[in-house]
């Protein structure tokens, strides 16, 4: 297992110099450079070119990337607070921190509220519970998130005035509510339709019979026998989902004032400023990577036929 | 046998399966008795109902099955009278059960003593863990596994097929149940391990003196293991005796033809086997009269127009063809 893991880091350290390559060279070649909008002369334009390195050449300007990268220095900010550290920006002022609370707050819902959700309508397939749930789902899958958003911030803190609208820092519980339900709902209803169908899979193996044929309570048959079971195919979702969710609060972000990384990201983009770019690409993507692994190693935890082995295929 | 000796008593059972194209009528009024330490073997083709019957018993029918008639009676019990908690704590307990594909029958991701263990603390919520830990290490060195206290904690995938069916009849076994009905156990294994699970079965059925109801379409396992046979068809049984009546005195033209259809070693190599005419017939439509009159070779008129009684032929032993009654007519002795 050590090994295994091992292996998979070096092969990440490959995964993300590949995604650095990409961003860099595609991020330049989006017309305009950091300082276009400024209104400063050409001559101070060149000047900031030359401070940050930008009036080399590409190949040079990526190696210079890497090698930062690797010795852990990330750069400095060429438009939104000029001058500062991109990790400043990124983890200590908060930006980040937000973005995480936010989506683990909306995993944790989605794992706690949507994987009962489908064992309870695998459990009672057919039924009208069945059916209410279904309709609940696909409607919550089928809502896109700024909708939504809009539709809790017109309810809740404009018509009722329960709570308030701007969620800010995510400092309370209250503040939380709105932001989280948006983003969660999706989540929460793609992972019961999964269960849901998984479930009934596993309901119908023989190994339930069995478990049926010894007495087993239907309680235990469920949660025991048939849950473990049909985990896989939630994992295998969850894992890579959990960096969209990270990321994917952008909208939901927008819509709460909420000053968090997929804001962040998006202005960045905007504003060509490059070093943010790269940063927050690269943590994005070390997240995604990171819990890919997670995911392998769960699947191990749930499933003891599969291993985990260095062998390709 | 005597009648206080009787462990389950089935009389007309009917379960039917109500699908959208109709009622398909899979078990169609059968009755037998079944004594304490007694094997019983129903044969019959895929389809007979001979795996819904037993399902009945022990209460695991599917939708759309149901029971909608006659009465299962377990030690003086009524069994379609059980609450499903009743039914719950009687499964496993009392009556237990083995199948077919011992591969699929074990859940992957739990080890083999965990399965084992949950048999007995489903029924015992009593026991210590240690204690039902013994007791399933116990009961895998009965059914021949080697190593059982490493093999407790392997998972079902690193056993064999035939280790995972010795597992299987632990499993079933571990509560001392009265009654093990077992579903084509050895169907699924190589010949080889058939053999050894059938002598493993035998010698346990001695030891722990259950009764057994052994459903197979195999005759050669029938003839192994059981005390006497119910051969099925088309949801009735067609004829039930001992073991040797069914072997050397077969009656019903359908026990005959499947007796036909087996390869014999004391018989010339070069002798053809026989197999029997035609298909099974369509239980959303069954015929009218004799269920078996549309293959059977010797079909007369009012095979056609009404179903056979049972004729009794002394020692529990009864067919259901009207053969028999012309027989009896012709000789004017004989059956009822």
């Amino acid at each position: 297992m050590a090994s295994y893991i091992l292996k998979r880091i070096l092969a990440a350290i490959g995964t993300l110099l590949i995604i650095m390559a990409i961003t860099f060279f595609l991020m330049n070649a989006i017309p305009g450079n950091p300082f276009l909008s400024e209104k400063a002369s050409p001559q101070a334009i060149e000047l900031a070119f030359k401070k940050y390195g930008l009036d080399k050449p590409l190949i040079v300007q990526f190696r210079n990337y890497v090698s930062n990268y690797l010795h852990g220095d990330l750069g400095v900010s060429l438009k939104m607070q000029e001058g500062t550290d991109v990790a400043k920006i990124l983890f200590q002022q908060g930006k980040f921190d937000l973005s995480i609370k936010l989506g683990i707050s909306a995993l944790v819902l989605a794992v706690l509220i949507g994987i009962p959700l489908g064992c309870i309508a695998a459990y009672r397939r057919g039924t009208w519970l069945d059916g209410l749930l279904r309709v609940m789902t696909t409607v919550g899958v089928a809502i896109p998130t700024f909708v939504l958003a809009t539709l809790l911030l017109a309810v809740l803190a404009v018509q009722l005035r329960w709570l308030d609208p701007k969620s800010g820092s995510l400092t309370d519980f209250r503040s939380f509510i709105m932001p989280v339900i948006s983003l969660s709902s999706y989540y929460i209803c793609y992972v019961a339709k999964l269960t849901r169908t998984s479930m009934l899979d596993a309901i119908n193996q023989d190994y339930i019979r069995t478990a049926r044929a010894k007495g087993v309570k239907t309680r235990v048959l469920v949660l025991k026998h048939a849950l473990r079971n049909s985990l896989i195919p939630v994992i295998t979702y969850l894992g890579p989902v959990t960096a969209g969710i990270i990321t994917g609060s952008f909208v939901v972000e927008s819509t709460f004032q909420i000053p968090g990384l997929g804001k962040y990201f998006v202005q960045s983009v905007l504003n060509r400023d490059y070093p943010v770019i790269m940063a927050t690409t690269v943590v994005l993507s070390a997240l995604v990577i990171v819990m890919n692994l997670v995911v392998d190693i769960a699947y191990r935890l749930v499933d003891p036929r599969i291993t985990l082995t260095n062998r390709e295929g | 046998m005597r009648e206080t000796d009787t462990l389950i008593k089935v009389e007309d059972l009917r379960v039917s399966f109500f699908t959208p194209a109709g009622e398909v009528k899979a078990v169609d009024g059968i009755s037998y008795a079944l004594g304490y330490n007694e094997v019983m073997g129903v044969v019959g083709e895929s389809g007979s109902g001979k795996s819904v019957e037993a399902y009945s018993i022990i209460g695991l029918l599917q939708n759309p099955g149901r029971v909608i008639g006659g009465s299962i009676t377990f030690e003086g019990e009524d069994l379609l009278a059980y609450t499903p908690e009743q039914m719950r704590q009687f499964r496993g307990n009392k009556v237990s059960m083995i199948f077919q594909n011992p591969m699929t029958c074990l859940n992957p991701v739990y080890t083999i003593g965990d399965q084992l263990m949950e048999a007995l603390t489903c029924h015992d919520k009593s026991i210590s863990r240690q204690d039902a830990r013994a007791r399933a290490i116990e009961m895998l060195e009965l059914v021949g596994i080697n190593n059982a206290d490493k093999r407790m904690d392997q998972y079902p995938h690193e056993f064999s097929g035939g280790m995972r069916q010795r597992a299987m009849i632990a499993m079933a076994l571990i509560c001392k149940p009265k009654l093990l009905i077992a579903d084509e156990p050895t169907t699924a294994l190589d010949v080889t391990i058939q053999a050894q699970i059938l002598e493993l079965m035998k010698s346990l059925q001695k030891q722990e003196n259950t009764s057994i109801i052994f459903i197979t379409h195999n005759l050669g396992v029938v003839a192994e293991i059981c005390d006497r046979v119910s051969v099925m068809y088309a949801g009735k049984i067609v004829e039930q005796g001992n073991v040797n009546d069914i072997f050397y005195q077969p009656l019903h033209p359908y026990t005959r033809g499947l007796l036909a259809s087996m390869p014999r070693l004391d018989e010339d190599a070069h002798e053809r086997l026989i197999p029997i005419e035609g298909t099974p017939i369509d239980l959303l439509n069954p015929p009218k009269g004799c269920n078996f009159a549309p293959r059977c070779k010797d079909c007369r008129k009012i095979c056609l127009r009404e179903k056979p009684p049972y004729a009794d032929f002394g020692d529990g032993h009864i067919s259901a063809c009207w053969l028999h009654f012309m027989e009896a007519m012709n000789k004017g002795v004989g059956a009822e």
